[in-house]
Parts: C-alpha cells; sequence; structure tokens
C-alpha cells in the first residue's frame, strides 16, 4: 500500500512537473516579457539591463529553476496588462469561482441524483421521459446557449433574476469575499450555477439511472424483495446505497472540470471570477496570468485524481491486494 | 512461434486486405437499422442540408453579407418578416449591420463546418499516427506517447483548446486575425481531441500486431511503415468513425465556443459561434433573432450530429444488435 501511494504521488510531482515546463515554455518563448514592460522610447541600454536584472541572459535551465522555484512560493510574475503582482489578481477572483463552482456541484449532484433515481424507479412514466429528453438536450446543447437561453428567459422576458454580476458581497476575513449572504447575491447566483452545472447534472442522472437499473436486477435485491422488505427501504436503503460510490467518484472527477468550465459560464453572466481573468488574459497575450492558471488548474486536476485513486485504494479490497502483489 | 489459434488463423485469412468498414456499411443490416430509425433519418437529412447549405452558399443565399456595396446600415434590425416591422427581404430579419440572418447563417454554417471538420480530420490523423506508432513499436515509445495522452485527457478540451489559442496568438502576433484565426482554430481543435483515436487505434494495434499476417510480413522483411500503414491499419480504422461523428459535434462546438468568447473567428468572418456572440449583445434590445436563429442553427446540428453518432455506434456494434 505504502509503496503505491508513494509511486502515485511520485507520477502526480511527474505530471505537475511537465504541466509547469510548459507554463515556464510560454511564459519564456511566447512573446518577449522585455517588449512587454518597456516603451517604444526605451533606450537600447535601458532593455538589456531589464534583460539583464529579469535574468533572461542565463541559460534557460537556471531560468527554469528560477520559475519553479517562484512558483513553489506562489509567485507567477506581474500581469502585462494590470501591472499587479498575478497572485494577487488570481487570489481577489479565486472566491467567485470557488462559490460558483461549488454552488454547481451541489446542484449537479443533488438534482441529478433525484432526477436519475426516479428514471430508473419510474422508467416508463411521462414525467421519466422528459427527464431523459432535457438530459440529451443537456449534453448536446453548448454551455454558452444554455446561458443566453436562461438569460433571455428569466432576465429578460420574466425579469425574475439578475443576468450579470455578482450582487452585494460581503468581505468575509482577509481578502473573501462572498456572495451567500445577501439576498442580491444568492439571486445572482441562480442562473450562473444552472448553466454551469447543468452538463454535470445530466451526467449524473444518466449515470445514477443506468447503476440503479442494474443494481435493482442483482440477487440480493430480489432477496430483499422475498423477505418482504418494505419498497421504500429496498430502494434506499439498499440499492441507492451501492449506486453511490461510483457516483461520487464520478462528481469528484467532475469538480476539476465544473472549475474549468467556468470560463465560459463566467463570460457569458460577467462574472468576476478566475476563468473571466484568464479569458482576458487570453485574448491579451497576458501570459503570466496564462501561465499561472494553467499551473492551479493542473495542481487541481492533479489532486483531485491522485485523492480519487487513493481513496480507491483505501476503499476497494480487492484493489488493495492486487497492489501487494 | 507458437502454433496458430483459430482466432489467428481467421485473422490470418481475413486480414491484410480491403477494409471491413466499407463493407460493413454497404451490408444491408446497418442499411435496414437506419431505415428502420426514424430519428436517425431525420437527424440524417438535417447534417445532410447542412453541409449542401454550407458547401452551395455563395450560390443559394440571397446576399452576400460580405460585399459592403450591399449592405446597407439602413437595413439594421429589421425583425423577421412575420413581426410588425418585418420586411420581405429578409425571412428572417437583419443583425446589427443590416445583414440579412440567413445568408449569414449560410456563410457562418460554411465557416463552422469547415473548421470543425478540418479540426476532427486533423485530430484523427495526429491520433492515428501516434496510436499505430505506439501500439506496433511498443517499449518506450509507447509508454511517452500514453503519457502524453494520459496526461491530457485529465484535462478538457476546451481549456487546451483555449491555451494553444492563447499561445498562437502570441505567436503569430503580426498577423491580422482574419488571416490567422482559421489555421489557429483548427491547430487547436486538432491538438485538443487526438488523444481519444490514438488509445482506440492503440489498442486494436496491440491485438492485430501479433497476428500471422503481420508476422508474415515481417518475415518478408516489409519495412515497419509499410506494415503499419497497409496492413494493419485498415485492421484498426473501423470504430475511427464512430469517433469522428460523435466529434465533428464537440469539435462544431468547441469552435463556436472559442469564438463566442472572442478568441475565435474575428465578425468580419463569422461562424455560428461569432454570430451568436453578437446577437448576445441585442438580447436586451429586444432584438431576439439575430441570436436566436444562429443559436438554434448550432443547437439543431449537433444534436442532429450526435443522434447520428450514437446511431453509428450502435448499428457497427454487433453484441447490441
Amino acid at each position: 500500500m505504502l509503496a503505491f501511494v508513494i509511486r502515485r504521488i511520485m507520477q502526480s510531482a511527474a505530471v505537475m512537473l511537465a504541466v509547469a515546463l510548459i507554463a515556464f515554455l510560454m511564459f519564456r518563448f511566447v512573446g518577449d516579457p522585455v517588449n512587454q514592460m518597456v516603451g517604444v522610447d526605451t533606450p537600447q541600454e535601458e532593455v538589456a539591463r531589464l534583460r539583464q536584472s529579469l535574468g533572461l541572459n542565463d541559460p534557460t535551465i537556471v531560468q527554469f529553476g528560477r520559475f519553479m522555484w517562484n512558483a513553489l512560493h506562489f509567485d507567477f510574475g506581474v500581469s502585462y496588462q494590470f501591472r499587479q503582482p498575478v497572485t494577487r489578481l488570481l487570489a481577489e477572483r479565486a472566491p467567485a469561482t470557488l462559490e460558483l463552482a461549488f454552488t454547481a456541484a451541489a446542484f449537479a449532484l443533488v438534482v441529478g441524483l433525484v432526477m436519475g433515481v426516479y428514471c430508473a424507479l419510474r422508467r416508463d412514466s411521462w414525467l421519466a421521459q422528459l427527464f431523459q429528453a432535457i438530459s440529451l438536450i443537456g449534453v448536446s446543447l453548448p454551455t454558452f446557449l444554455i446561458g443566453i437561453l436562461l438569460i433571455y428567459l428569466f432576465a429578460v422576458v420574466l425579469g425574475w433574476l439578475p443576468s450579470n454580476g455578482r450582487g452585494q458581497v460581503v468581505k468575509f476575513g482577509d481578502w473573501w469575499t462572498t456572495g451567500f449572504l445577501t439576498a442580491s447575491g444568492l439571486r445572482a447566483l441562480v442562473l450562473p450555477a444552472i448553466t454551469l452545472g447543468l452538463f454535470q447534472m445530466t451526467l449524473i442522472m444518466r449515470l445514477v439511472r443506468a447503476e440503479m437499473l442494474e443494481v435493482m436486477r442483482t440477487d440480493y435485491i430480489k432477496f430483499a424483495k422475498a423477505r418482504g422488505l418494505r419498497t421504500r427501504s429496498i430502494h434506499f436503503g439498499h440499492a441507492l446505497k451501492n449506486t453511490l460510490i461510483p457516483v461520487i467518484t464520478i462528481a469528484g472527477l467532475q469538480l476539476g472540470s465544473i472549475i474549468a468550465f467556468a470560463i465560459i459560464t463566467e463570460t457569458v453572466f460577467n462574472w468576476p471570477g478566475m476563468g473571466l481573468l484568464f479569458l482576458k488574459a487570453v485574448q491579451n497575450v497576458d501570459i503570466p496570468i496564462m501561465a499561472a492558471y494553467l499551473m492551479l488548474i493542473g495542481l487541481l486536476f492533479v489532486l483531485i485524481n491522485l485523492l480519487v485513486d487513493l481513496t480507491y485504494g483505501l476503499v476497494d479490497p480487492r484493489l488493495r491486494i492486487a497492489m501487494r502483489s | 512461434m507458437p502454433a496458430p489459434t483459430p482466432e489467428e488463423v481467421k485473422g490470418l485469412v481475413g486480414g491484410g486486405a480491403g477494409s471491413p468498414v466499407i463493407r460493413k456499411i454497404l451490408d444491408s443490416d446497418i442499411l435496414h437499422s437506419f431505415r428502420s430509425s426514424k430519428l436517425t433519418m431525420v437527424a440524417a437529412v438535417i447534417v445532410l442540408l447542412c453541409f449542401l447549405g454550407a458547401l452551395l452558399a455563395p450560390w443559394i443565399a440571397p446576399f452576400d453579407p460580405f460585399d459592403p456595396a450591399k449592405v446597407f446600415l439602413s437595413d439594421a434590425s429589421i425583425p423577421p418578416v412575420w413581426q410588425q416591422g418585418g420586411d420581405s427581404r429578409f425571412v428572417i430579419g437583419t443583425d446589427d449591420q443590416g445583414r440579412d440572418m440567413f445568408s449569414a447563417i449560410l456563410y457562418g454554417l460554411r465557416v463552422s463546418l469547415a473548421v470543425g471538420g478540418l479540426g476532427v480530420l486533423l485530430a484523427a490523423t495526429i491520433g492515428i499516427t501516434l496510436g499505430l506508432v505506439a501500439g506496433y513499436m511498443g517499449g518506450r515509445i509507447d509508454a511517452i506517447i500514453m503519457r502524453i495522452a494520459d496526461v491530457q485527457l485529465t484535462f478538457p478540451a476546451i481549456l487546451i483548446a483555449l491555451l494553444i489559442d492563447g499561445v498562437a496568438q502570441g505567436l503569430f502576433q503580426g498577423l491580422p486575425r482574419e488571416q490567422s484565426a482559421i489555421p489557429v482554430l483548427v491547430i487547436s481543435i486538432g491538438l485538443s481531441f487526438w488523444v481519444q483515436y490514438a488509445r482506440t487505434i492503440r489498442g486494436s494495434t496491440l491485438v492485430e500486431k501479433n497476428k500471422d499476417y503481420v508476422h508474415a510480413a515481417r518475415l518478408v522483411g516489409l519495412p515497419a511503415p509499410v506494415i503499419m500503414l497497409r496492413h494493419v491499419l485498415p485492421n484498426v480504422i473501423g470504430p475511427v468513425l464512430v469517433i469522428l461523428t460523435i466529434n465533428l459535434g464537440l469539435a462544431v462546438i468547441t469552435e463556436a465556443t472559442l469564438s463566442f468568447l472572442g478568441v475565435g473567428l474575428p465578425p468580419t468572418q463569422p461562424s455560428l459561434g461569432t454570430l451568436i456572440s453578437i446577437g448576445n449583445k441585442y438580447l436586451f434590445s429586444g432584438d431576439w433573432w439575430i441570436v436566436a436563429f444562429p443559436g438554434a442553427t448550432l443547437a439543431i446540428l449537433v444534436l442532429a450530429v450526435n443522434l447520428l453518432g450514437d446511431w453509428l455506434r450502435d448499428a457497427l456494434n454487433p453484441r447490441l444488435r
């Protein structure tokens, strides 16, 4: 087990190193960082001095080492557009993205679970058919189109919910801002969270439905029925419990995707999060922000994958035995 | 060499020449399953119409939306013909610059399908090549290629496409957006979607390379690239057709998303995504048709392509028949 854990951690570190290398190559070779900092009329000596002071004349490997060292200290340099440290820019916007992502994930998990269970238990009812149709649309429609549709329906035509921004936020501690505590903040959260979570919701719904149908066919469910247990306890105590393990795994793995896909939702709803910052960086070739965001998302994905793999090892005894031999 | 098992003998007889996929498609089973599913037929007709409309756009579009001499600002934001203020010349209205929506959508389809199609083809080419090499060569090359694939698979394709797009923009800073947009998008899509092809092809190549026809070809002294391309490839290419179809929908969505986000095609050369992003600005002033029609076209196209892909996957899978 320990060998497996160590090997798995080493692999994750290797992946992170590869991501860091890509980020560094982008940082170093796409566009010249010095050109971004100086004006047209800066004298040549000044440019050369700046180049020297930034260490751009050092061997590439030394520069990579320095980049890694700085990255380990959360220092990704200064944004070309905003002339501010990238880390601070990202930290300011992290609460918005994280609150949106977790709300969307919670929405996807709860609604997807309920719809999936319903579809499995009442397979032929019209409501189940409707849920199936919704799931097909949820998979096929691009995220931004769903967002536009929701805005048109609930913000323009009905006027129930706001269509952009976070509403009123409350400062919480040193740098965290939350929209959970005000009415306008909660109202602003509804449409973006649905837009962002819809794809994952359909995914979870299909998964729960398929797993549940599978479990309902097994012998222990037949036996439970033969024992004369109440339907409710068979459905929720026996069947649902056993479908939850793969569902939770998938939901965990999807959390990273949700944070990455927030780029699109944040653009549609003008949500002041990290995704919007990253998109502005791509549009303006602001490499420090792009590199930092890449490293951040990479770290997130690597950590989630690592956690899922390690939990598998803990939960599933078969895997533990396989690892030992 | 051990004696060949019955399966290997079968592989020896069936392997080598001729593509099993083509034969399978011509097989009446497939045609029958196609004709028995109304939904699939409707989807096929829609996809066909979209492709025809895109291909023939310069001839069937009532207006040329890119000819400044024929576009008048006085025609801007005219609603569809059945609404008050509609104009019979513009059946589904005009956009903010006076361009006929129907013509703009036809030209937009042309760009979207071209970028999506070329992107998917590039992805397939990269994926098939790397998959073949990885599966056939094995060893360290295999390990390196599949490791890269594993790492890339953990990231969503749209994020990779965005990153590649950003890097490419940085590299081509001198070029105007009109010229660099399409190649950049095709490359972004190609590099984001190759993994699935590589994994599929590698899996089947691993099985095929131990069959006797490959051993025989190697004994005759054929060079590895010839064996891979002429003998292994025709026997492993089957599943690629399904992935191609399903990926076309994804690629069109990816292109539209990038264009909507403002890093894809510029408004002077609009794809469906660009048209939607233009229309999105006029949603609040009540000009719903500028966004609704391109959006509906995109949604219906992708839905139809997905239905077709689903059907193809089931139809080519004998276990489900």
